[in-house]
């Protein structure tokens, strides 16, 4: 492994035995990230010798560059080329130090951004021992990651290597701001385990972690960002309240926040229950359509995949629209009290207040029964 | 002129309000000098070192109203220590001594004391309006104070202050005999209150206009207070909690509709959606509307309810509304003006809305002139589009949340789509940028940013050109705020005069040095360069190359402060 990162906070020195060092791919993000420190607490300065750094930097990076341009990566493609322009273009002009402003984030140009993107691409980072170099509160952050990899580890690659790389921004972050207040730092933890937990799965999905689509930068680490100081441009007012806000509105709610709400949904005869998240629709009508779709496959005896074709279908979905009106089968469910009511009596937001679990039920059943209250049924759990 | 004697021009005087006039018309000649000081009333102060309480006194003896602003702009987002300054209390005792007929005092970003309330409350007979933004240092025995002496108080505008709440019941301060009240917003206080007396307090204000409140007042006390005041015009909600299919949410629905007159709508602090129509009978009326800190509105809710606001000119959101939203506000809100949204996860950082909503809002309302937007991403090409659509915009703030993202298609820098905002919208005054910028964006601003005062620059340019063309182009900046870019003394030094006709500029983790600064304060005399570093307290005055951590400086006609603290050395 190339030799450690050595408290990269410090001046010119660190970035001088950096580019010394070997130029394996390895060092690649080492070397991106450990360019150019701003010094934000106001020690000694290091402008002198950053001037001497960087042409050998650019150089290096050059050769780092195209090394890096020809690493395996198993991301989609073009999410990874265009902050390779971006380093070239960046490179040519021979700005480094300007671009390089910010070593908190570390994904401030397509060098540093490598923390995100190779969580996305599952590329190796032989990152580990530039962690050794940062912070004093890296022993609470490395219990956090370790926490993180156990419970999460969908990873094929070295997960190691890619949670590690999650990290050094927001570790870097702390040892540089020292005044930092620790409920800051403990959000900030939890936040990029969220995130961790969110590029896993994303990236084990292959798909790309911005929703747009369109960028790469969109999901840089967060944890980064919030440790910046006075960045983003919010009042401190404003993130107190609505840190306050959010919290209380789950309070209110009742339930996870406006969260999914899903109901198991049985149907005499079919041979498993479905769920359904009865806050993706409105109105009965909706839910209902939604629930003939599901179960259209059980009334007519075909295959339960989903993937029948159209026409056969619409065929079944009319079928089972008309069975349900034409009373062969009834849409009944469970309130809190236990009783089993017919769908449709009350208003919709009361339906999703009350409504545990939903049943379709064949009218047979209900035979002999109030016209429209049914009754408690023993059908099965 | 001549011919006139003072009282008739005294009379014409009256009809020009504004500050700027004021100050103009005080320019012409000696006379008008001395006329317009002696007949002014209401007095702007931009940065409260700029000049002493004495000699505002001494200037405009006439004085009644009076609006100071403290700290600067950078404080509110964690970048000015605590103890910076901006005390209010000098202004206060100095105004008292010299008794001096205060009946409005309106501040901004300033320390307020108990003890200052405490005086204000006391010294000033005819006192009518307080109002504070963005302050600190009080608590709800200042507010005590001021409830019990100022036997005239009309206003009493609490917005966005951190005040510590003592729950002393200070809302009960008001005597019976209080009747006077037309505006009362307490929504920033975090304590509970006392609701039997807010309601007596309501029922006997007649003339209560706008009413804003906090978080402890429930949906039964609102729906009280509205049956007595069917006449507010603003109307701030609390909490807004309750069950659809109560009899107290539906006696709601009753009063709201009563209230014909609200133009304004804001609060919501804990909210339950499904309560929301009760108000879709007022919302064709609104105006105003400010869901900015209501994060539990979103979705369907959100959308139904804007549906209902076709009138509205001014909309404060969170980015929950995401780019569909967004539209459903371009196509229902034609005479929209202001648009501010913020993101509703600020530690995260992962904003919901991006350049595809802001050219919706551009293409549907074309009377747009004000807009911040908090967003994930940008392209050149819609901000060359929103420039087309809205060529009115008068404040510009675009805040991409990663801070150097580029162009999200191209991967270029947002130098053109700026350029393009800047060339279009010849009226802009105030801009604040974001994104992946170099030099060339401060070329474009210096070329066609002829009217631009304010400018908020982060993590931007290149060079020393960035901040020399912004310096030499735009004529007519006041306040220029800077972090993280690479400007050093070259930019600094380049035109010292600039810097006093402007109000203030702000440069925090750039490359200026302590030698830079120490020269432009010795070339200018009538600058306060004030320097900040919070981790040395050690005398550095042998020592030129250290970079300033942060440096303020501001124009001054009374030399530097005396209530600096320890880290802060105006050289």
């Amino acid at each position: 492994m190339s030799p450690p990162l050595l408290g990269v906070e410090e001046e010119g020195k660190s970035n001088v035995s950096l580019v010394a060092s070997s130029t394996s791919i390895d060092c690649i993000s080492q070397n991106g990230c450990g360019l150019k420190e701003r010094n934000y607490l106001g020690l000694s300065d290091c402008s002198s010798v950053d001037s001497s750094a960087v042409p050998s930097l650019s150089e290096e990076n050059k050769n780092n560059l195209n090394l890096k341009a020809t690493e395996l990566r198993l991301g989609l493609p073009g999410s990874q080329s265009p902050e390779r322009e971006a380093d070239v273009s960046l490179l040519i002009r021979g700005k480094l130090d300007e671009k390089l402003l910010f070593p908190m984030l570390p994904l401030k140009d397509g060098i540093c951004s490598s923390s995100q993107k190779h969580v996305v691409s599952g590329n190796k980072r032989g990152f580990s021992d530039t962690m050794d170099g940062f912070s004093e509160v890296k022993g609470s952050l490395y219990s956090e990651k370790n926490w993180l990899f156990h419970s999460a580890g969908t990873e094929s690659d070295s997960p190691q290597s890619v949670g590690q790389g999650k990290f050094p921004g927001s570790s870097g972050i702390n040892a540089m701001l020292s005044p930092r207040p620790s409920g800051a730092q403990s959000a900030m933890i939890k936040e990029v385990s969220q995130r961790g937990l969110q590029d896993r799965s994303h990236a084990a999905n292959g798909t790309n972690l911005n929703q747009t689509g369109t960028s790469n930068n969109s999901s840089s680490d967060p944890a980064a960002k919030a440790q910046v100081v006075g960045w983003p441009p919010i009042k401190s007012f404003r993130k107190n309240t609505l840190v306050t806000s959010s919290k209380n509105n789950d309070e209110v709610d009742g339930k996870p926040g406006p969260g999914a709400l899903f109901v198991k949904v049985s149907m005499d005869g079919a041979p498993y229950l479905r769920k359904v998240d009865l806050r993706t629709y409105s109105t009965y009508q909706e839910l209902s359509c939604a629930l003939e779709k599901m179960f259209s496959c059980f009334t007519i005896g075909q295959c339960g995949s989903h993937g029948v074709p159209q026409g056969k279908e619409k065929l079944s979905e009319s079928s089972l629209r008309d069975l349900l009106n034409g009373s062969e089968y009834m849409l009944t469910y469970e309130d809190k009290d236990g009783d089993w009511m017919l769908v449709g009596d009350v208003p919709w937001e009361m339906f999703i207040d009350t409504c545990k679990r939903l049943k379709i039920m064949k009218s047979s059943d209900a035979i002999g029964l109030a016209p429209r209250v049914v009754e408690k049924s023993k059908v099965k759990a | 002129m001549n011919y006139f004697p003072d009282e008739v021009l005294e009379h014409v005087f009256d009809f020009v309000t504004s500050h700027r006039d004021r100050n103009s018309l005080s320019q012409v000649c000696k006379s008008w000098y001395r006329i317009e000081s002696s007949s002014r009333q209401k007095v702007f102060i931009g940065n409260c070192y700029a000049i002493s309480p004495e000699r505002v006194i001494e200037r405009f003896p006439g004085l009644k109203s009076i609006t100071l602003k403290g700290k600067p702009h950078f404080a509110d987002f964690n970048l000015v220590p605590n103890d910076w300054g901006g005390f209010v209390y000098p202004w206060i005792e100095a105004f008292a001594r010299n008794r001096v007929g205060l009946e409005e005092l309106q501040l901004k970003r300033m320390v307020v004391s108990d003890e200052s309330l405490e005086l204000l409350s006391r010294c000033f007979p005819n006192f009518k309006s307080l109002v504070l933004v963005s302050c600190e240092g009080f608590t709800t025995d200042g507010l005590a104070a001021i409830a019990a002496n100022c036997r005239f108080l009309r206003e009493l505008d609490l917005q966005e202050n951190e005040v510590e709440d003592h729950r002393g019941h200070w809302l009960g301060c008001f005597p019976d005999s209080c009747t006077s009240l037309t505006s009362l917003n307490f929504a920033c206080l975090k304590g509970d209150i006392n609701l039997g007396v807010l309601e007596r307090l309501v029922a006997r204000s007649p003339n209560l206009r706008s009413l804003r409140l906090n978080r402890a007042v429930p949906l039964d006390t609102l729906q009280k207070i509205l049956m007595q005041s069917p006449q507010l015009l603003d109307l701030g909600v609390g909490s807004y909690v309750n069950d659809p299919d109560s009899e107290i949410y539906s006696k709601l629905v009753t009063a709201i509709q009563k209230c014909e007159s609200v133009r304004s709508l804001s609060g919501f602090l804990d909210v339950a959606p499904h309560c929301l129509p009760a108000f879709h009978s007022i919302c064709p009326n609104l105006t105003s509307l400010n869901l900015s800190y209501a994060p539990g509105i979103h979705g369907s809710e959100l959308t139904k309810l804007i549906h209902h606001c076709r009138k509205l000119q001014r909309l404060w959101i969170l980015d929950c509304i995401g780019d569909k939203g967004l539209e459903v506000v371009a196509s229902t809100c034609k005479d929209l003006q202001e648009l501010r949204v913020f993101p509703s996860d600020p530690y995260v950082g992962n904003a919901a809305v991006t350049e595809e909503g802001l050219v919706a809002i551009s293409s549907g309302c074309p009377k747009l002139n004000s807009i911040l937007y908090f967003c994930q991403q940008m392209t050149n090409a819609a901000l060359i589009t929103v420039a087309k659509n809205c060529p009115n915009f008068t404040r510009f703030r675009l805040c991409i949340l990663d801070p150097t993202k580029p162009d999200a298609v191209t991967m270029q820098p947002l130098d053109e789509g700026f350029g393009a905002i800047v060339h279009s919208c010849r009226g802009l005054r105030r801009l604040s940028l974001s994104g992946l910028l170099t030099d060339q964006v401060f070329l474009y601003i210096g070329m066609y940013a002829e009217q631009l005062e304010m400018l908020s620059i982060a993590f931007a340019g290149d060079s020393d050109k960035g901040m020399q063309y912004v310096l030499n182009g735009c004529k007519k900046l006041r306040k220029l705020e800077i972090m993280d870019c690479p400007f050093g003394n070259g930019a600094l030094l380049m035109d010292v005069g600039k810097y006093e006709t402007m109000r203030s500029l702000w440069m925090s983790s750039c490359e200026v040095t302590l030698g830079g600064c120490k020269t432009l304060a010795k070339l200018m005399p009538r600058l306060n360069v004030e320097i900040m570093n919070e981790n040395e307290l050690a005398d550095f005055s042998a020592d030129h190359t250290p970079k300033v951590n942060k440096m303020y400086l501001y124009r001054t006609l009374v030399g530097r402060r005396k209530d600096a603290p320890e880290y802060v050395c105006t050289l």
